[in-house]
């Protein structure tokens, strides 16, 4: 794909974040997959011109890192925890059934390019096990059946929002713009904490 | 009077708590002025009088930590704060910055005051879009509202999905554009840290504790705790129990009083085991219920504090199986530089996954521990000394359990009876 001339202008902005341009190399592969939803051999060139580093050293950050994708992901990317606590309290039938629901593997895409699924690890929510992910928003206190309800309103085009995060699920490449520290205008959407989170605070103001 | 000390936590509940006008409603950034009219050295004896210890695990001393940067030195600064929480069990930095991310922005401004630096970064994990959004978003508005910006720049820089990168020197050379991998210390980041620079690598809720402190002196903080563990921290507790959470209470509280405070263990069953602070402090049984949760009173007990990260397991969970999960992420999550740990935590994972398929004998569960002997202290970073933890705390207290599995064949527990929806159909 062609960057437009703002797409360069905004990739010359986060390097100038940095007291050294090679820092910037994170955020802008993020931007590069706002752009075309996956890290392609463009991308690597444009940052390496950018940068003025050699591809394969552009090559060798984005292949230590699982969030760069070296192919193209679904427009709502899955994640199910199958980290030790979240898999023995339903995570690894989770995962299980939305493979066989959406009859893809780790890694895998649906046909219609809707969805894709992956395996990670802990995501910082183990108050809200089971934890499904999506476009890396959080969906807490998931079942089997609610986590394929969920990917079924993906594939209609009608995703349902998040547990704690914005009013409505932004696809993948509108999520990595966010990673590249591009301000979406919708940090005041949503909750401020669930249940758990409050729940010290409130016992606490019951005197007990 | 409460058991819980909501300081991080205590304005949590307002729908708006993550703006800059809650924040500022209930006294947000004084600390910073304050600081900011201290001579900086006054302010790292502050923090050193608090008592406040890191944090993300180590629990080193955080004033001393500022003050091993050396000054007139004439060179840049940095502060790094750690906001890569991937700990597996933890989750208390992560709704800390949902529900009030200016806290660690003004706790930058203090610290960056304190350290001398004029640029300040927060390293935080890529998976979190919504909590990158608030952050960033926090950070424009503090710029807007003159605290940034006057003396200390503030950068958010976003991960990628990689445990490691919660090790401060991996973080750094990840903050500087390479694969995030570890460095042999000495040199500590203290003398040559981000850019070969003096660093300060501080986590999210060690900074966040501070324009607390700066508010309220250290004479508050050191009358919450113990005797060598001052203050109050966050515990989270999560797994097999009536209602997990987040529970901010002084240092040193015990598991059975968050448990009686909370609601419990899940109805109708018992503790088997837990941890005190993530998959890599060993884990703890029902002997610990009463083991006070300081730095000290856990590593007495054989354990660490570590991130106060609870993960409770009743006794309908395979030990075996749990642990060979968290192996296989210690396998995965290896960068790959030193050679114990990249090799080491493969063999692990052969080893666990033969046992837990009941196709293992007891001279692998004498090799699985002779490989943690050769893994144990042999890298540059401690990711395969936390890879062995689970392994070696598990034979210890559930050694049985794994004998089980050998003669059984086979796993003797049922996987759906450890599932939150048990029973329910789904």
């Amino acid at each position: 794909m062609a960057y437009s001339s703002e797409d360069l202008a905004i990739m010359d902005s986060i390097v100038k974040r940095y007291p050294r341009p090679r820092s910037a190399i994170m955020p802008l592969l993020h931007f590069v997959q706002s752009r075309v939803g996956f890290v392609d051999g463009e991308g690597i060139e444009l940052i390496a011109k950018i940068l003025t580093l050699e591809m394969a050293e552009v090559s060798a950050v984005s292949t230590f890192y699982t969030q760069y994708k070296r192919q193209p992901v679904g427009e709502y990317h899955v994640g199910v925890c199958t980290n030790t606590l979240c898999a023995v309290m339903g995570g690894d039938a989770i995962f299980a059934g939305l493979k066989e629901h959406l009859g893809v593997e780790n890694d895998g895409v649906t046909e219609d390019g809707k969805v894709s699924l992956e395996h990670i690890e802990c995501n910082a929510a183990c108050d809200y096990a089971p934890v499904v992910m999506a476009n890396w928003e959080f969906y807490d206190n998931q079942t089997v059946q609610s986590s394929k309800d969920l990917v079924d309103s993906m594939r209609e085009g009608n995703p349902f929002p998040p547990t704690r995060g914005p009013d409505s699920l932004v696809t993948w490449k509108e999520a990595s713009a966010v990673l590249a520290g591009i301000n979406d205008g919708r940090a005041h959407e949503g909750v401020q904490a669930g249940a758990p989170t409050l729940l010290g605070l409130k016992i606490s103001k019951e005197g007990k | 009077m409460s058991a819980l000390t909501p300081v991080l936590s205590a304005h949590w509940d307002e729908k708006d708590s993550f703006t800059i006008e809650a924040y500022t409603r209930h006294g947000g950034y004084t600390a910073s002025q304050k600081a900011l009219a201290m001579d900086p050295d006054a302010v790292i004896q502050l923090v050193k009088d608090s008592g406040l210890r890191g944090r993300g695990g180590a629990g080193f001393p955080t004033g001393m930590k500022w003050g091993f940067i050396p000054q007139g030195d004439n060179k840049d600064h940095y502060l790094v704060v750690n906001a890569d929480e991937s700990e597996p069990g933890t989750c208390k930095d992560m709704p800390l910055l949902m529900a009030n991310p200016h806290v660690l922005v003004e706790g930058c401004i203090i610290a960056a005051h304190a350290i001398r630096a004029k640029h300040a970064f927060i390293y935080i994990r890529g998976e979190v879009t919504h909590i990158i959004r608030r952050l960033n978003q926090a950070i424009e508005d503090a710029y807007k509202a003159g605290h940034l910006g006057n003396g200390v720049d503030l950068v958010l820089h976003v991960g990628a999905g990689a445990y490691i990168c919660g090790e401060e020197t991996a973080l750094l050379d990840s903050l500087e554009g390479f694969r995030g991998q570890p460095r042999l210390r000495p040199p500590f980041p203290a003398i040559a840290g981000l850019y070969a620079r003096p660093t300060v690598v501080n986590n999210v809720e060690s900074i966040a504790s501070v324009p607390a402190i700066i508010n309220n002196g250290a004479e508050w903080y050191q009358s919450m705790g113990t005797e060598k563990s001052k203050g109050a921290t966050l515990y989270s507790l999560s797994g097999h129990v009536n209602n997990p959470g987040q529970f901010e209470a002084p240092l040193g509280i015990t598991l059975r009083q968050i448990l009686e405070l909370s609601g419990g263990i899940r109805t109708g069953h018992s503790l088997k085991f837990w941890t005190p602070g993530g998959s890599s402090t060993p884990i703890f049984t029902d002997e610990h219920l009463d083991t006070p949760l300081d730095y000290e009173g856990v590593a007495a007990a054989g354990s660490m504090l570590g991130t106060k990260a609870l993960q409770i397991f009743d006794e309908t969970t395979c030990v075996v199986r749990a642990v060979l999960r968290w192996t296989e992420f210690y396998k995965h999550e290896s960068c790959g530089k030193c050679t114990p740990c990249r090799e080491g935590t493969w063999w692990l994972v052969q080893l666990l996954r033969d046992l837990e398929a009941g196709k293992g004998t007891e001279e692998d569960l004498a090799k699985l521990l002779d490989l943690c002997d050769n893994i144990l202290g042999r890298s540059f970073c401690a990711l395969g000394d936390g890879a062995t933890s689970p392994i070696t705390s598990s034979i210890k207290y559930f050694r049985e359990e794994y004998i089980a599995h050998i003669t059984n064949k086979g796993c003797p527990f049922d996987p759906v009876a450890s599932t939150l929806f048990v029973g329910a159909g789904v």
